[in-house]
């Protein structure tokens, strides 16, 4: 089972945080904090697994993070999930925002967060690893999309001109500070089908 | 209308949106809160306006305001709201939303239990996906139970998304409703097979889940697993699958042999890490289960380790740390392969890593031998000096002292020097252990007597330099060491050299500052110490010393008195109290010391950690019985459930428990009284310990201390461990040379004196002698401690509730059977009649699992029977075991019966003891893990598909039983019966012989056979081929015309002890829809239907459906009964429309009912020594009947008797079997049943005559049929 999903960024500020676990706000973000404070102090060549986290799980429990240039992905997770497996599903993961986002950056994930646990929700579900095929997750996250426009319609229109004017004011829209090199090495290449 | 949308979205365009609200936080990094907190009174505005748009906006936002840590709670009900938009856009913001922020205490969720039905059944699949995924992160016990049913039609859903949202979401429904799992399973089962990947990996997913927590209830799966492994290519199933067998194999050792050479093949030819890894890992998890060293399994584990080797070895750090992490589960049951990598994992300890250094400490404590101990420790101190980090740190604490402390302190060859190490290890800043080392001190002191005099030298060095360590606060966390030192320096206070010079520095006024607890504890030991000083002083003639030292406390004592600890202050004051009289009477010359030291005589003996849990509740004292009765309010909701739990506990679950308790208690008992005997520490029963234990006989067998005087044991100041290793070098060298000498004077000798001390080392330790010939006295338990190992486990763990046996629920319906209570709620008004469609109804496969399967096929018969018979097996593998204690009683077992069954039992143990009893009744998981030679790949696949099919073809499985018949002596189960399986012999024929002294007048021809049969089974391990049992059906005719048959099956419900259920299948033998139909009988006294709330006494049943032409379907019917000693006969009347295409009918159809007295019995699976226990209660009534020429095999003739009249066998020695069963009202019903020739004789016990009388004329019956 995995017991949380968190992204943040190098100050450890959060960019998604899904908690497959009920907690108040408080322990959420001291949750956050901590596991920024045990990330962040790791070195790049180090290995991604992280035991130790005071706050979520306990013993049974493991961070499994990936760090992608100013985001870390962290996926909190029991004894049940293979660690590779889970390295690998991270991969899926941003890959997977990489290809509905056309060259994720941290700002797509700063400004749409609703949709990153879109897709997210296509991945895992209930803290369950739920689709691991990254085609078959682009195509039910396009599915539902499409849904959400065709149903905006011509009453969606004035809304989405007024957001694209809105960000054209927008100087501070670089798309230069992309994830990076997502196509990190992982170990066990031959992913899932 | 098109105005007002646009004229609405125009307003809209103003509002923030998401974007909006996050630029603006981003421009607002100075007064952040202060932004949003006018943010949110905006989201407040927009959630009172009626536009649902702009509400969903405003959600949306609170979604990522939450996210930042602001509770939203307040817009629970605007999220309700939101999710229930008939847009999709809203509401899967709505959903989100509600994930995010919806938990257990949120009120609101009540309300959405119809909104999230609504959108399961909703046409669009998103809607319905949307739904699933946020139900899966808000479900409660509530939702679960009340839409259990929904997502479970929802698991057989047309597309594939739905389907594994569904199953994925069932989990999660399980947690929280687990009595959901029973009926959902089958279908879950079904899931694994499903023909899309994503549906079968979410399959895999749960049971994986499932089977974590509680495995042996998914060991029957273990097959359908097999397969599934070897077919699938999907890394992502087959790790779970390889994950769920690592957690199966240490149930059932035949798994894992079976498992190996897959798994072996896996490690070879993928090329995926993560599989690789996860095979690894399993096939160790084999071999831990198998865990006897089999010569042909050290080529896996060197596989294994070879394997780790270059994982540990290769540059991905990842790699490292998983290699070290399996690594360490070899570590506990091979630990010799893993030393020999010593080198890399002492490596691993370098390395920069933080993790690859913690998960190389892990190992390290397996890499421990007397001789490296010392050499470990000290590369571990370097560490600990070098660490900058404190967590690190304290794990290299800790980690010390684990290693040292580890199994009774078994590597440890000289304890000065680990005392030495635990008072360096006090100089450590600001660590979070100072408890951990204060309580090892404690320990080593308390328990290795040789070492106290050191150690309290130790400590009187630590407390004299108490300031070290208290000077800076920071370190506070290492003063608990201070607690250790001065308890050890009072109670061992005779040994201290100066204890004047220690008592002094107890009181000084810097102590007042030590926390409370630290401080209690001084004044406590400054008054032993007091005691000692006294006795020495007034031995030495000098008065005013004496009255000096008494002096002394009370001048230092009242600052204690003051303290604001109470316990400091209760202690200083009654001490000071105490003190000021001892000085009165110095001041009048009497004499004190010796009266002052009685104060605290004896000593203390250290209590194991857990023994206060251990005592047993003592007989007749029950705990949770009130002692006063409780105030009165809730005493009309105890009453109900206590009145189901006295009837079912006493008599079955408790009784059995004890007796297996006993024999356990017993061992123990002699286990611990031997301890006892050998601890000179144990209080008996006597007043003074210390003179028991220097009076008692037994004393001379305790090897006593002998100091080793080759280490000096001054040390000045606080010691260095250092000197301590080269001290050993020393002396291990000298021993050597010493050993060489003597070996060759006198070898003999040597070998019988040694190793009486310490046999546990490896044969290369032995020659490395303690320095100190130590006893580590052992930790006390309580007499009559009960063995629990369940103490760790949480008792709030969820899962405990979902431990639930599956296997009788899968292999058949019949045995134990889904009851009314296990239903999944379904919405209608009864749950005992819910309607079928008819499609479901032709379709065996598609039974819906919560409703009793209708037909009972030939198939499922004999599946039943199987499974019926592995139970009975498995019982009696359990009872073998204890077999040889049980001897007696099995004699006393039929005490009341003829001679003769007691031979009978004496010979079917026999047979028993052979796991093969019979071919037939190899169950399809004994038959599946038989084969435990494991063949070649392909046969493999052969084998499993044709386990498949055995279940249809049922002479497969007696075609190839032979064969696993030749297998099974392999099985190490079968080895450990033959071993006792020699004595045993001897005894029964010893006794046979007795017996057949008294029996040789009546019964002749049955002992002959039972005598031949039972020699005949030893020898071959096997009984008489049995064949198939003919197809049975307890569906009996009701009543039948042109238009229609009934057939109907009555059982006793289980949950309530008055309530019948009747299933009635209606067929439709015409070529008209049958509508209408009523079903009506005349209620009698003792019997009555229950009717629909609101309806007379007469009003019929309306049956909930109607037929088309050819169909059956089946409606259930509870009636409630109040005596059921008596069979009943009711007379009812079905009235029915015939509907042809023109004309409609009415029609009637008269039938009787005929509730008889198998009819409330219930099968209950039933242990043989309880089964014993009940014959010997002396409660039952006796009776018996005698059925001539019954043609058929015994067995069969069981079968039926199960079959048609709810009996499960207990115990079944060839011709002869014991069998059990229990009305709803709880009557126990037992049968002795013997056959000679066609000849049955019937023996038959119970508590109610007339009941058993009618049983027994049932059972009559039912073989005069036949």
């Amino acid at each position: 089972m995995i017991r949380a999903i968190l992204i943040f960024n190098n100050h450890g500020k959060p960019r998604l945080s899904k908690f497959y676990e009920h907690y108040t706000e408080d322990t959420e973000q001291q949750i956050i904090r901590e596991t920024f404070h045990l990330v962040s102090k790791r070195d790049e060549n180090v290995c991604n697994f992280l035991e130790g986290g005071m706050l979520i799980g306990g013993s049974d429990y493991k961070l499994i993070y990936r760090h992608y240039a100013t985001l870390y992905f962290v996926f909190c997770v029991d004894s049940s999930e293979s660690e590779l497996g889970i390295l690998d599903l991270i991969q899926v993961f941003v890959e997977t925002l990489d290809k509905c986002f056309e060259n994720v950056c941290e700002l797509d994930l700063i400004f749409h967060v609703d949709k990153v646990h879109n897709i997210l929700a296509e991945m895992v579900m209930g803290g369950m690893v739920l689709e691991t095929n990254m085609n078959e997750i682009i195509m039910q996250v396009d599915a539902q999309n499409k849904m959400e426009k065709s149903e905006a319609g011509i009453a969606g229109a004035p809304a989405r001109a007024v957001s694209a004017v809105k960000n054209m004011n927008l100087p501070e829209m670089p798309r230069n500070i992309n994830i990076g090199d997502i196509s990190i090495k992982v170990p066990n290449l031959p992913s899932f089908k | 209308m098109a105005l007002k949308i646009v004229k609405g979205s125009i307003d809209r365009m103003f509002d923030k949106n998401l974007q909006d609200l996050v630029r603006g936080i981003r421009n607002h990094k100075e007064d952040e809160a202060k932004y949003i907190s006018t943010c949110i009174d905006e989201i407040k505005q927009e959630l009172k306006q009626d536009n649902i748009a702009v509400k969903a906006n405003a959600v949306c936002k609170l979604t990522y305001l939450q996210m930042l840590g602001y509770d939203v709670s307040w817009a629970a009900f605007n999220i309700v709201e939101v999710m229930s938009s008939s847009k999709f856009t809203y509401k899967r913001i709505g959903y989100l939303a509600a994930s995010q922020c919806f938990h257990e205490s949120t009120d609101v969720i009540m309300l959405t239990t119809n909104q999230i039905r609504k959108d399961l059944s909703s046409p669009n699949q998103y809607d319905t996906g949307v739904a699933l995924t946020g139900l899966s992160c808000f479900v409660t016990p509530d939702l679960a139970r009340d839409l259990a049913n929904d997502i479970m039609t929802l698991m057989s859903h047309t597309k594939p998304y739905i389907r594994k949202k569904a199953v994925l979401i069932m989990y999660k429904v399980f947690l929280k409703y687990p009595e959901s799992l029973r009926p959902a399973f089958p279908r879950l089962k079904e899931k694994l097979e499903d023909p899309d990947p994503g549906v079968q990996s979410a399959a895999v997913n749960v049971i994986c889940e499932l089977a974590r927590r509680n495995p042996k209830n998914y060991l029957s799966l273990a097959p359908l697993f097999f397969k599934l492994m070897t077919s699938s290519t999907n890394n992502w199933v087959l790790i779970k699958i390889i994950k769920l067998f690592g957690a199966l194999t240490p149930l059932e050792p035949r798994l894992g042999k079976k498992l190996i050479e897959p798994l072996t093949n896996l490690i070879h030819s993928t090329s995926a890490m993560s599989l690789l890894y996860e095979c690894v890992n399993t096939v160790i998890a084999v071999l831990i289960s198998l865990s006897s060293g089999m010569p042909n399994h050290s080529a896996s584990i060197q596989l294994c380790v070879q394997k780790l080797r270059i994982l540990i070895e290769d540059s991905d750090q990842n790699l490292k740390y998983l290699g070290l992490l399996a690594m360490s589960k070899i570590l506990k049951t091979h630990p010799k392969s893993v030393q020999s990598h010593k080198d890399l994992i002492l490596q691993c300890l370098d390395d920069k890593d933080e993790s690859i250094r913690l998960r190389a400490l892990d190992l390290l404590y397996g890499m421990v031998s007397k001789k490296n101990l010392m050499e470990i420790v000290k590369k571990l101190m370097l560490h600990v000096d070098k660490a900058e980090g404190t967590t690190y740190r304290d794990e290299l604490l800790t980690k010390i002292i684990d290693i040292c402390s580890q199994s009774n302190y078994q590597y440890i060859t000289n304890f000065e020097w680990y005392i030495s190490i635990l008072v360096e290890l006090t100089r450590l800043e600001g660590t979070r252990h100072g408890h951990l080392i204060a309580s090892q001190m404690l320990d080593v002191a308390i328990r290795v007597k040789a070492i106290r005099i050191f150690a309290v030298a130790q400590m009187a060095t630590l407390l004299d330099n108490a300031h070290l360590l208290t000077g800076n606060m920071q370190r506070n966390g290492i003063c608990e060491v201070l607690y250790a030192a001065a308890w050890i320096c009072g109670e061992f206070s005779e040994h201290l050299e100066n204890p004047m010079q220690t008592l002094e520095a107890m009181l000084r006024p810097k102590v007042a500052t030590l926390p409370g607890h630290i401080q209690a504890v001084y004044v406590q030991n400054a008054a032993k110490l007091f005691s000692t000083v006294l006795k020495s002083q007034e031995g030495s003639t000098e008065g005013t010393a004496a009255q000096e030292t008494s002096q002394l406390m009370i001048d230092r004592l009242p600052l204690f008195v003051q303290s604001a600890n109470l316990e400091v202050q209760e202690r200083a004051s009654c001490i000071l109290q105490l003190v000021k009289y001892i000085q009165k009477l110095q001041q009048k010359e009497v004499e004190v010391a010796e009266e002052v030291s009685a104060l605290f005589a004896g000593e203390l003996n250290p209590v194991a950690p857990k023994a206060q849990k251990k005592v047993p509740v003592p007989e007749g004292l029950d705990l949770d019985a009130w002692i006063n009765e409780p105030p009165s309010e809730s005493e009309s909701e105890d009453e109900q459930p206590k009145a189901i739990f006295a009837k079912e506990e006493p008599k079955h679950s408790r009784s059995r428990h004890t007796e297996v308790d006993e024999k356990e208690l017993a061992r123990r008992r002699e286990a611990r009284k031997q301890e006892q005997a050998n601890n000179p520490f144990y209080i008996k029963a006597s007043p003074s310990s210390q003179k028991v234990y220097q009076e008692s006989p037994g004393v001379e067998h305790i090897p006593v201390v002998q100091i080793d005087l080759t280490v000096p044991l001054k040390v000045p100041g606080l010691p260095m461990s250092d000197q301590y290793l080269k001290l050993e070098e020393e002396r291990r060298q000298k021993e050597r040379a010493d050993k060489k000498k003597k070996e060759k004077k006198k070898r003999k000798e040597k070998r019988s004196g040694r190793g009486r001390r310490h046999d546990s080392g490896p044969e290369s330790e032995e020659d490395i002698t303690p320095a100190h010939m130590v006893d580590i006295v052992t930790e006390e338990m309580p007499e009559n401690a009960l063995p629990s190992d369940d103490d760790d486990k949480d008792p709030n763990d969820p899962h405990k509730a979902l431990d639930i046996d599956l296997d009788n629920l899968v292999e058949s319906a019949g045995r134990r059977p889904l009851a009314d209570s296990e239903k999944l709620p379904v919405r209608s008004h009864r749950a005992a009649k819910v309607a079928k469609s008819p499609v479901e109804d032709g379709d065996a496969e598609n039974t819906p699992p919560s409703q009793e399967p209708k037909k009972k096929s030939s198939k499922e018969k004999r599946e039943k029977k199987k499974d019926k018979d592995r139970d009975r097996k498995k019982s009696k593998e359990e009872k073998k075991k204890k077999k040889h204690k049980h001897e007696e009683k099995e004699e006393d077992l039929l005490g009341g019966e003829a001679d003769e069954p007691v031979v009978q039992s004496e010979d079917t143990t026999e047979v028993v003891a052979l796991p093969t009893s019979t071919n037939a009744e190899v169950s399809d998981l004994d038959f599946w893990l038989s084969n435990a030679p494991v063949p070649s790949n392909t046969q493999e696949a052969a084998t499993v598909a044709a386990t498949a099919e055995a279940d249809s073809v049922p002479e497969a499985t007696s075609g190839t039983a032979p064969d696993s018949d030749h297998d099974e002596p392999k099985n190490s189960e079968l080895e450990e019966t033959k071993s006792s399986k020699h004595k045993k012999k001897k005894q029964k024929k010893e006794k046979e012989e007795k017996e057949k002294k008294k029996k040789k007048k009546h019964h002749h021809h049955h002992r002959h056979h039972s005598d031949g049969g039972a020699d005949e089974s030893v020898q071959n391990g096997t009984v008489e081929d049995e064949e198939p049992l003919p197809p049975m059906s307890n569906y009996c005719l009701l009543a039948e015309n042109s238009y229609i048959k009934m057939v109907c099956d009555i059982q006793g419900n289980l949950q309530d002890g008055s309530q019948v259920v009747v299933s009635v299948i209606f067929e439709n033998k015409c070529d008209s829809l049958l509508k209408s139909m009523e079903f009506n009988v005349l209620d009698s006294l003792n019997s009555k239907l229950q009717r629909p709330e609101g309806s007379g006494p007469h009003d019929g049943f309306t049956v909930p459906f109607q037929l088309p032409p050819g169909v059956s379907n089946e409606a259930r019917l509870v009636f409630t009964v109040q005596s059921i000693v008596m069979p009943q006969k009711m007379k009812g009347t079905l009235t029915f429309i015939v509907k042809n295409e023109d004309s409609s009918i009415h029609e009637k159809l008269d039938f009787k009912l005929h509730f008889t007295c198998t009819s409330y019995l219930i099968t209950t699976p039933c242990y043989s020594d309880a089964f014993a226990k009940l014959l010997e209660s002396g409660d039952l009534k006796c009776s018996s009947v005698r059925l001539e020429e019954v043609n058929m095999p015994f067995h069969h003739l069981l079968a039926r008797i199960c079959f048609h009249h709810h009996f499960s066998v207990v115990e079944r020695i060839d011709s002869c079997a014991s069998m059990y069963s229990r009305s709803i009202q709880g009557h126990h019903v037992c049968l002795l049943v013997k056959t000679s020739g066609q000849t049955v004789s019937i023996d038959a016990k119970c508590d109610e005559p007339t009941l058993l009388g009618n049983v027994l004329d049932e059972i009559k019956q039912t073989f005069s049929q036949c």
